[in-house]
């Protein structure tokens, strides 16, 4: 089978307000370029689970840096972009995510969040008051989503040396201006979803935004939506930025839960809605479906066939997609409607066994001990790469309430004592911030390293529980950026047309590519007093410590002696007149 | 408070404590006895009821299908492990994988301090094999468990069917919110223990085992299921667990609540609940599994594979199948929906079960006696101590004077630190002798006698407690001088306070224990000294010792279960129950061994001292 690259030919499609060239007039500003594309890729999983990952990108022309105010919205959702002006954020990563990507038994996503919310923003130099602005912006964002984001305070918020560089371009290095918070208990839903359908061009009217159908995305396996804000090159020697808006949502699709045993998946089963048109305002649209385990169609069918085929790199592979262009009429065929169908070939009564699989990096954590007064974090980095080593960073912010015996860090692999070339570390502080530690490792070839660092759980103040205390408290995901030594030789070339899938984190040498991995959250348990009685405990305290431990006291300080009751009046008399007359007292 | 302020109230009160101690200390225990045997009558004890919401008000459907194909796939994985000859890891890692799970193994191995010849092991090397259904959507940070024993023989084969059964059952569906875990445990309890060190990656008992691949976050709950008949006429629940521990009460709750729901005929000590408490057979049937809790109990060793769960603070029982000649017989969808209900409940719990009672007795399944209503029969054997402490202490503090020929007063020399330090210190090497000799000197023993290791261990220990008898009539011969009256008071008072303490720390951690020694320990504490008939006191006091209390509760336990033994087979029982006892406390760390020869032994040899006090 012959790889056809396909060429875009979507300038058609750009609207014809976008076309024109910037003026040079300066009272009037020129009216901004900006574009629409979407993009859904289908992969069938190893383990016969189905992975559909949307993208939404776009792209303005306008300079939300600069001092002018930009008032002008066209494609790109106002709600985000009044909030990015006011703020002045230079990028923004907020992403929501329902359930933990399973790397063992999926391989590795598109793109990487942790459970729970996460949220990481830099902020442009000129912000004076980065604490001030992110707690703002936090609030705002929150009413935006609809999520708990104002529980982003100084106790979860820190701020990574050298995890989180910018995606965008500049070259910022002051990571004062970089906060990073994640909400682990965070719970996803529908009216999570809503808002951030809401910022999309086509809102869930046309384009493949009709697939997002909440019963539908929320009978998966994983869910996870997220926005992407940043700065981008207008052109190849980069002498403008655009702002690019990248709106992801990944879905994992279960075959046994939801598939009767069947192995068998179409656009109509996993979203209920097929797909009759692209997003009218959209330059491209775009379903690819991930044929690569599929070459010559003996493992499963795909229909209706499409002749387009097209390769990226993505993650350090060279897969293989069909393309289905949703802005071509003949994609929809005679039914007036597109509805892909997989059927694997091999009969179901003997459903191969999920094989795990070996990817180049995985992590775990857990915690180790029992009891409620100290415990050991376990953290579990897997390099299965055969013969290469390659360095990863890890960072973990935990709350306050687990205090870290820093001195009992120890990183070893293969049994031998593996020293982080670089540690940053910053000591919590009660109630106010949270422990970081971020280290740099080399992961030898082959192997897994074990870092561990033993903790004590702090007794809270009896207010600071949660309602409901005996949940236990969590510890937000550990995060391992790594550049893994590819496979095949990384694309760098930036301005070549590309899915969008496959161009989000920058690449810049073709050996390796970039990586995230995030370990589960853990959950961990506080000592916690019996609330069910509080009133009766207090008041027996209080009258044990009154009443009790008063005379208690007293009994033993004092000496007690007997003491003769003085002589009443009349007596005292009679003993004055008794000493006049000489006779003996009474 | 007042009245103690109050200097003439005080010798008052004090002169009647010491004048009626005898009478009030007759009266307090056979107070706390009443009291005691008073818990299993009904009106005075609680009905259980479910106390966690979550659990409660939310009902939930059974609606699992296929007994018939879980007893099919048991009787396959007995042929598997007839095959095989032990666990059939190949064919349970390929059984679960095609069910769907994350199937991950770990492999153990334990060197035994003897061997073990009630289970005929000595050399243990073993596999656990589990599997974890990812609830969707979820972070893995929850977890329950469902675990079967993989025994030698024809047991539990349909356990293991039912687990993994359910396994498939489980597995289609969408509603689960935590992952569960479905444990096939290899060699009984030293499976379950290297698979939790493992999964909570302790080492508490020094076995070798490879460290888990997979994990589902903090373990909420776990039960037990052992199984090992097609059909069942009951369930027993079991929930004594290591050390005297017991899973909340809400978990014993939502068994009994599911039973009822389902009708599945269902016991505790394999005692149905009866509803006549008002006749005389009515109590004694409460009486009787009460008692067989409190001697479970206080045995601190683990009754069921869930036993090793309640250390982590994860709250477990186990669920046996009984087949009995009863009639009405219940199959294993039955048992299959009963579990399937109990989970989803579990699963629905956003808390760890905490509301309802750690700290109870069960005279019968549907009532319960809670820590408040027990601990007052203990409380009154305990006032004894105190009240004899007191006594003394007032006799100490007003020393009778004695006048010599010279009409000289003479006060009695308070006795020396010495002579009170001795008998202490080696009352103490004795009992670390009974803790350390006999398994280190069991190779010697076995060189010298015809026994086998485990007899050696055995008859060691009871041979150093023997010796301990002689003590008295050694560690005088330390002393500079002769005992003095006032000497045996000093030694009694501390030995007295000694176990007050000794018994009232038990009684906290293991009620059952602690009342037990304290119903035994407490009358001779009270009424010993150097004065009274010597060979009749030692005879009770022989009678009353930790060691023989332990071979009493050897035949009222099995009198209790329905089982008499003869003289001769409660004998041997009696060695194995030491033996175990030792293994007990070498592989999951119970705490009785060295708590009887450490403390409770000693204790009492300072009693035995006084009682030849010279």
């Amino acid at each position: 089978m012959i790889a056809i690259t396909q060429r875009h030919v979507h300038d058609a499609a750009v609207p014809p307000l976008a076309g024109d060239p910037p003026a040079a007039d300066p009272p009037s500003p020129p009216p901004s370029k900006d574009d629409f594309q979407e993009e859904l890729v289908i992969r069938p999983l190893h383990s016969g689970d189905i992975y559909a990952s949307f993208q939404f990108r776009t792209v303005w022309d306008a300079d939300f840096m600069g001092d002018q105010k930009v008032s002008h919205y066209r494609l790109f959702p106002k709600s985000l972009g009044q909030v990015i002006t006011k703020f002045s954020v230079r990028e923004l990563h907020i992403s929501f995510t329902q359930g933990y990507w399973r790397t063992m038994q999926w391989g590795q996503p598109y793109l990487p969040s942790p459970p729970g919310a996460e949220l990481w923003v830099w902020f442009q130099d000129t912000v004076t008051d980065v604490d001030g602005t992110w707690k703002e912006l936090t609030n705002v964002l929150s009413g935006i989503f609809c999520a708990s984001l104002n529980f982003i305070d100084s106790t979860n918020t820190v701020q990574p040396s050298a995890s989180f560089k910018p995606l965008g371009i500049g070259n910022v290095t002051d990571h004062s201006f970089l906060r990073y918070a994640t909400l682990p208990r965070e719970i996803v839903c529908t009216e999570n979803l809503t808002p951030w359908k809401k910022l999309l061009p086509c809102g869930s009217k046309a384009g493949l935004s009709v697939l997002l159908k909440s019963e539908k995305l929320f009978h998966s396996t994983f869910h996870s939506q997220a926005v992407h804000v940043r700065p981008v090159c207008q052109d190849p020697q980069c002498r403008t930025t655009s702002m690019e808006l990248r709106q992801t949502l990944n879905v994992v699709f279960d075959l046994h839960t939801s598939g009767q045993g069947k192995r068998e998946w179409s656009l109509f089963k996993m979203f209920s809605r097929t797909l009759t048109e692209a997003c009218p305002l959209a330059s491209s649209s775009k379903v690819y479906v991930d044929v690569t385990d599929n070459p010559q169609g003996e493992q499963f069918e795909l229909s209706p066939a499409t002749p387009l085929l097209t390769q990226a790199v993505v993650l350090g592979d060279r897969r293989t997609y069909s393309v289905y262009d949703l802005t071509q009429q003949a994609s929809f065929g005679s039914s007036r409607s597109l509805n892909m169908l997989l059927r694997w070939k091999n009969s179901h009564n003997n459903v191969v066994p999920p094989v795990m699989l070996r990817p180049l990096l995985h992590s775990e954590r857990y915690v180790a001990g029992y009891g409620l007064q100290a415990g050991e974090i376990h953290t579990l980095i897997y390099n299965h790469h055969p013969y290469r080593a390659f360095p990863v960073l890890l960072l973990s912010a935990v709350p306050w309430y687990l205090r870290l015996y820093i001195h009992t860090l120890t990183v070893s692999s293969k049994g031998k004592d593996n020293r982080p070339s670089y540690i940053h570390y910053q000591p919590s502080k009660d109630r106010e911030r949270p422990h970081l530690l971020e280290m740099l490792l080399q992961l030898p070839p082959n192997s897994v390293t074990e870092v561990t660092v033993e903790f004590e759980r702090a007794l809270l103040k009896w207010t600071e529980y949660t309602p409901d205390p005996n949940h236990g408290f969590y510890v937000g995901s550990s995060v391992i950026s790594a550049l893994v030594p590819s496979v095949v030789a990384m694309d760098t070339n930036s301005t070549l047309d590309r899915p969008l899938f496959s161009s989000f984190f920058p690449c810049k040498e073709e050996a390796s590519y970039f990586m995230r991995v995030y370990t589960e959250p853990l959950l961990v348990n506080l000592p916690t007093p019996d609330f069910s009685m509080p009133y009766n405990v207090i008041c027996l305290t209080c009258t044990v410590v009154a009443v009790g431990y008063g005379s208690l006291y007293n009994l033993l300080t004092r000496t007690f002696q007997v003491d003769e009751p003085s002589p009443g009046l009349a007596k005292r008399i009679a003993n004055v007149i008794r000493r006049f007359r000489g006779v003996p007292l009474l | 408070m007042g009245l103690l302020s109050d200097p003439n109230r005080r010798r008052a009160l004090i002169g009647m404590l010491t004048r009626l101690n005898a009478p009030i200390c007759m009266i307090c225990y056979m107070a706390g006895v009443a009291w005691f045997m008073g818990l299993a009558f009904e009106p005075f004890t609680l009905r259980t009821y479910m106390s966690e919401n979550a659990m409660g008000s939310t009902m939930v459907e059974e609606r699992f299908p296929a007994g018939e194909r879980a007893l099919a796939t048991g009787r396959e994985f007995a042929a598997h492990k007839k095959k095989t000859g032990g666990m059939p890891v190949d064919w349970l890692v390929r059984t679960m994988q095609a069910r769907g799970l994350e199937v991950y193994t770990q492999r153990f191995s334990r060197k035994l301090p003897f061997p073990d010849e009630d289970k005929e092991r000595y050399m243990v090397k073993g596999t656990n094999v589990y599997g974890i259904l990812r609830a969707p959507r979820a972070p893995r940070t929850e977890a329950l468990v469902l675990s079967a024993p993989c025994s030698p023989g024809n047991e539990n084969n349909q356990a293991v069917g039912i687990l993994l059964g359910l396994a498939q059952y489980f597995r289609s569906q969408i509603y689960w919110a935590k992952d569960i875990i479905f444990l096939v445990n290899e060699h009984d309890l030293i499976g379950m223990q290297a698979w939790l060190e493992g999964y909570h990656h302790t080492n508490t008992t020094g076995m070798d085992w490879s460290p888990l691949q997979g994990r589902g976050g903090s373990i909420q709950a776990a039960l037990s299921l052992e199984l090992s008949s097609d059909v069942v006429t009951s369930l027993d629940l079991v929930l004594e667990g290591l050390n005297g521990q017991l899973p909340n009460l809400d978990l014993a709750n939502l068994f009994y609540a599911f039973c009822q729901k389902i009708g599945v005929l269902c016991t505790t000590q394999g005692k149905l609940p009866r509803n006549d408490w008002d006749t005389t057979s009515g109590y004694s049937h409460a009486v009787q599994t009460m008692m067989l809790m409190v001697l479970k109990q206080a045995s601190s060793r683990p009754w069921g594979d869930h036993g090793l769960f309640l250390r982590y603070h994860i709250e477990a029982a186990s669920i046996k199948g009984v087949n009995s000649f009863r009639p009405y017989k219940t199959d294993a969808t039955t048992v299959g929906r009963l579990l399937e209900g109990m989970y989803r409940k579990l699963n629905n719990l956003l808390e760890r079960l905490h509301q309802s009672y750690f700290f109870y007795l069960m005279p019968s399944l549907t009532r319960f006696v809670s820590i408040g209503y027990y601990m007052p029969a203990f409380g009154l054997l305990a006032l004894i101590l105190l009240l004899r402490a007191l006594d003394l202490w007032v006799q100490l503090s007003s020393p009778p004077t004695r006048t010599t020929e010279d009409g000289v007063e003479v006060v009695p020399a308070s006795p020396g630190v010495l002579s009170i330090l001795t008998p202490l210190v080696i009352s103490h090497l004795t009992g670390v002798a009974l803790y350390t000799l006999p398994v280190l000197s069991q190779e010697l023993a076995v060189e010298h006698f015809p026994v086998s290791e485990t007899e050696a261990v055995v008859l060691t220990a009871i041979a150093i407690y023997t010796a301990g008898l002689a003590l008295p009539h050694n560690t005088h011969r330390l002393l500079a001088g002769e005992g003095t009256e006032q000497g045996w008071k000093v030694l009694k008072l501390v030995a007295v306070l000694y176990l007050a303490v000794l018994l009232g720390c038990t009684a906290l951690i293991n009620f059952s224990l602690g009342f037990i020694l304290a119903l035994t320990l407490v009358p001779l504490a009270a009424f010993i000294t150097p004065h009274v008939p010597k060979t009749l006191s030692a005879v009770v006091m022989v009678i009353l010792s930790p060691g023989l209390t332990l071979l009493f509760a050897v035949f009222f336990f099995q009198e209790l279960q329905e089982t008499p033994v003869t003289l001769q087979e409660g004998w041997m029982l009696y060695l194995s129950v030491i033996s175990q006892g030792i293994l007990d406390h070498a592989l999951y760390g119970s705490l009785l061994y060295p708590l009887a020869a450490l403390l409770v032994y000693p204790c009492w040899l300072l009693f035995w001292n006084i009682l030849f006090w010279k």
